[in-house]
């Protein structure tokens, strides 16, 4: 029977190659792989897979057209509800989300539909050009602020419903994360650039050196501007530290920083690109969640010798993706688990050189099933390290919060939405994506995405209604 | 792109741009900076904005060329341009009526520091401006600073052009009673004067510009201790309380990619 056959591998770079190169380490199926594996889904009569994604993808439908070798049209299904299918494919968690409904799944085999939503989106990518797209303008007109996932979906569905929709991105380029943050080698940066051209295709404008909240308001956008609505995706960008002393020694960056510079400004191909990075020989990343391993493996690739994961639970408490912790261990990051940092140590001059660590034990789990890190007192030890990275997290950024009056914000600095329609307090303004939701996955700002704009389209419309004089 | 409207050399090695760039130009204020990416290739690294014409829609910057992105910067030409500039980033000077006004700039910021001025002159202070320069030649925007300052002291470094260093200010600040200083220029000068008003309690504001990548608070490199609390010199100044700030560890960061910058430089001359 065909559904008893195991799910095909995805071939990946060697990791002993892979970590002198920035190339993706995943290499993606061939025409082969993405047909075997599209033939084990059993299309069933009620698709349980659906309901884990946050963005709606018409998974089976898909799957069947990659059967048929119709790689464009499955491509073209996929966008019918999600604008960034070659992101999506490469990094969903699709093991918590399509995957995890998939009826083969209970035996721990579901189909790989990330896989194959590459495989697809890939396929189109190379084989078929982008067209520019004539829709019909029958709405109004809508900024949104920022150019990540989530803006970047509602862009894309408000102007396939007719709307006039201007991105605001307040660095030089389009993408957001996808483009500052994830790293080359888990997504490449030209693909990233040929999805925000296919969402350009829609008739979306994009301006970038743009930071709202300075050179122009979200009240100037509503007022002197013109826009009927705004959608606020400004993203977590405020990078959180420990508040330790040492903390501001040559050689602690912030994961954004390292980040930054190694995959936005492409540090690591110095000097042909002048933005430069100094990694030393020891790395020490603390913080265990995604951004904790790009940063961990992005170390590695800069000539780093030895990269540690310095986190305060154990194993099973880190918040990365399975997949991702799998692969840096394979690269040879090495985890220095139930340890919490309490202060860096430099040199004369001002170099780091040591993190001095205190043991910890978990506790019982509390209410909520967690457990807490405890240190062990007189545990204190040091790692030698000359380089750190904190990845401990990010916080929305405050510009816009700080210039927006009447913009409800709570105690962490994410801003309040109703959740149902991604609505703020200010008629006419909305929000979604991690500025909402504090830092959290790509997909899930695509789903906020895909919300907002349902609700933007509704009140533009509504509002049109309103004014129309009546006959 | 950003088109360059007009180039002028101020001294040896500082010019002036005048940017096409009308949205920043409408909003720019005094003490903010532009983020500037000259090519693909390019870094991003900040500007203190020295002047904006809302009607023409342009900026001024000014800059030293002395590293590879400067010296790049330079050697653009009228009508040509830089690939992004972003602005106005930073948080504007605050502007109000302090009394009698010390204003403090040496290098390229004199520029900055003129625009700052006129905005302070309008607030209602009466200005006694510093201008200083490591030498007579390095001196830039004489006249315009005479112009708009009630008074106008000139030091340089080696003491070609008016008092030799800024240690002049010792003696003066006996003569004469300020009610505030402002100082922008180079960080070691603005530590001096920091650490001289501090004697006397003279409340003092620097503008100061670390390491910056994206300028809009994403990063962390251009951060600092104020008061002992870490603050970002792009959202949370570049203005800051001078008598507050660890200078120790604001110029030792900021020397953190020297060796990175000197390879560059080493290639960039080459080709």
């Amino acid at each position: 029977m065909a559904a008893r056959k195991p799910q095909v591998e995805m071939p990946r770079q060697d990791p002993k190659n892979r970590i002198k190169n920035f190339d993706e380490v995943a290499i993606g199926y061939d025409e082969q792989m993405a047909l075997e594996e599209a033939s084990r889904c059993l299309n069933c009569p009620n698709p349980q897979c659906k309901k884990g994604c946050p963005v709606e993808v018409p998974i089976p439908e898909f799957i069947k057209l990659v059967k048929e070798k119709k790689f464009g049209e499955a491509a073209q299904k996929i966008k019918e509800k999600n604008a960034l299918p070659a992101v999506c494919g490469r990094v969903c968690p699709q093991e918590n989300q399509c995957q995890k409904f998939c009826v083969l799944g209970i035996r721990g085999n579901p189909i790989a539909i990330g896989r194959l939503e590459r495989y697809a989106s890939d396929w189109e990518r190379n084989n078929s050009k982008i067209e520019e797209q004539t829709i019909p303008y029958t709405g109004g007109k809508v900024a949104v602020v920022g150019s990540g996932p989530g803006g970047l979906t509602v862009a894309a569905d408000l102007a396939k419903r007719g709307h006039k929709v201007t991105i605001f991105e307040s660095l030089h380029i389009a993408g957001g994360v996808l483009m500052y943050g994830i790293p080359q080698f888990r997504l490449p940066k030209e693909i990233v650039q040929a999805e925000v051209q296919y969402v350009q295709t829609l008739g979306v404008e994009l301006r970038v050196d743009s930071t709202i909240g300075l050179l122009t308001t979200i009240d100037e956008l509503l007022g002197l501007e013109g826009y009927d609505a705004v959608f606020i995706g400004s993203g977590a960008g405020l990078p959180n530290f420990m508040l330790i002393p040492g903390e501001n020694l040559k050689g602690v960056y912030s994961a954004n920083e390292f980040l930054i510079r190694t995959n936005l400004m492409k540090a690591y191909k110095f000097p042909e690109y002048d933005t430069p990075i100094r990694v030393g020989k020891n790395v020490g990343v603390i913080g265990a969640g995604n951004v904790a391993m790009d940063a961990a493996r992005c170390a590695l690739r800069l000539g780093a010798d030895r990269s540690y994961i310095i986190y305060r639970r154990g194993r099973d408490e880190m918040p990365a993706r399975h997949e991702e912790i799998e692969n840096a261990e394979e690269e040879g990051v090495e985890l220095h688990l139930l340890n919490n940092p309490s202060r860096f140590i430099g040199n004369a001059r001002g170099f780091l050189e040591r993190v001095e660590c205190v043991q910890q034990k978990l506790s019982e789990p509390d209410r909520s099933g967690r457990r807490s890190p405890m240190p062990i007192p007189g545990s204190e030890y040091t790692i030698d390290i000359d380089t750190a990275v904190i990845a401990i997290g990010q916080s929305p950024n405050p510009i816009i919060q700080q210039t927006t009056p009447g913009l409800k914000t709570t105690r962490h600095g994410t801003i309040v939405v109703n959740e149902e329609t991604m609505a703020t307090d200010i008629p006419g303004v909305y929000a979604g994506g991690d500025v909402v939701s504090g830092a959290a996955t790509v997909i899930s700002a695509m789903g906020a995405g895909k919300l907002a704009a349902k609700s933007i389209h509704e009140y533009i419309m509504a509002k049109k209604t309103r004014n129309k004089p009546s006959a | 792109m950003y088109e360059i409207v007009r180039k002028e050399k101020l001294s040896p090695n500082i010019k002036l741009f005048e940017v096409r760039a009308p949205a920043v130009a409408a909003k720019s204020k005094p003490g903010q900076f532009v983020i500037i990416r000259i090519h693909e290739k390019g870094e991003r690294f900040p500007i203190t904005i020295s002047d904006a014409n809302p009607v023409k829609g342009t900026i001024n910057i000014i800059f030293a060329e002395v590293g590879k992105s400067s010296i790049q910067l330079g050697r653009l030409k009228e009508g040509e341009g830089v690939l992004n500039l972003s602005g106005p980033l930073g948080n504007a000077t605050k502007m109000q009526n302090y009394g009698e006004l010390l204003c403090v700039g040496g290098g390229v910021m004199v520029g900055a520091l003129l625009y700052q001025i006129q905005a302070l002159k309008k607030a209602g202070n009466r200005i006694t401006t510093v201008i200083g320069a490591r030498s007579k030649e390095h001196l830039i925007l004489v006249d315009e600073a005479r112009k708009v300052s009630d008074e106008l002291i000139i030091a340089t470094d080696d003491g070609s052009e008016g008092y030799e260093g800024i240690n002049f200010l010792d003696s003066f600040f006996k003569e004469k009673k300020f009610n505030q200083v402002f100082t922008i220029g180079p960080t070691s000068m603005q530590r001096e004067i920091s650490e001289k008003t501090k004697l006397l309690g003279i409340p003092t504001i620097v503008n100061l510009f670390p390491i910056m990548v994206d300028g809009t608070g994403m990063c962390g490199a251009c951060r600092l201790t104020v008061a002992g609390v870490t603050k970002f010199a792009c959202v949370h100044g570049p203005d800051f309380d001078g008598h507050q700030v660890d200078f120790d560890e604001l110029i030792s960061r900021m020397r953190f990619y020297n060796p990175n910058e000197k390879i560059a430089m080493v290639l960039f001359d080459g080709s």
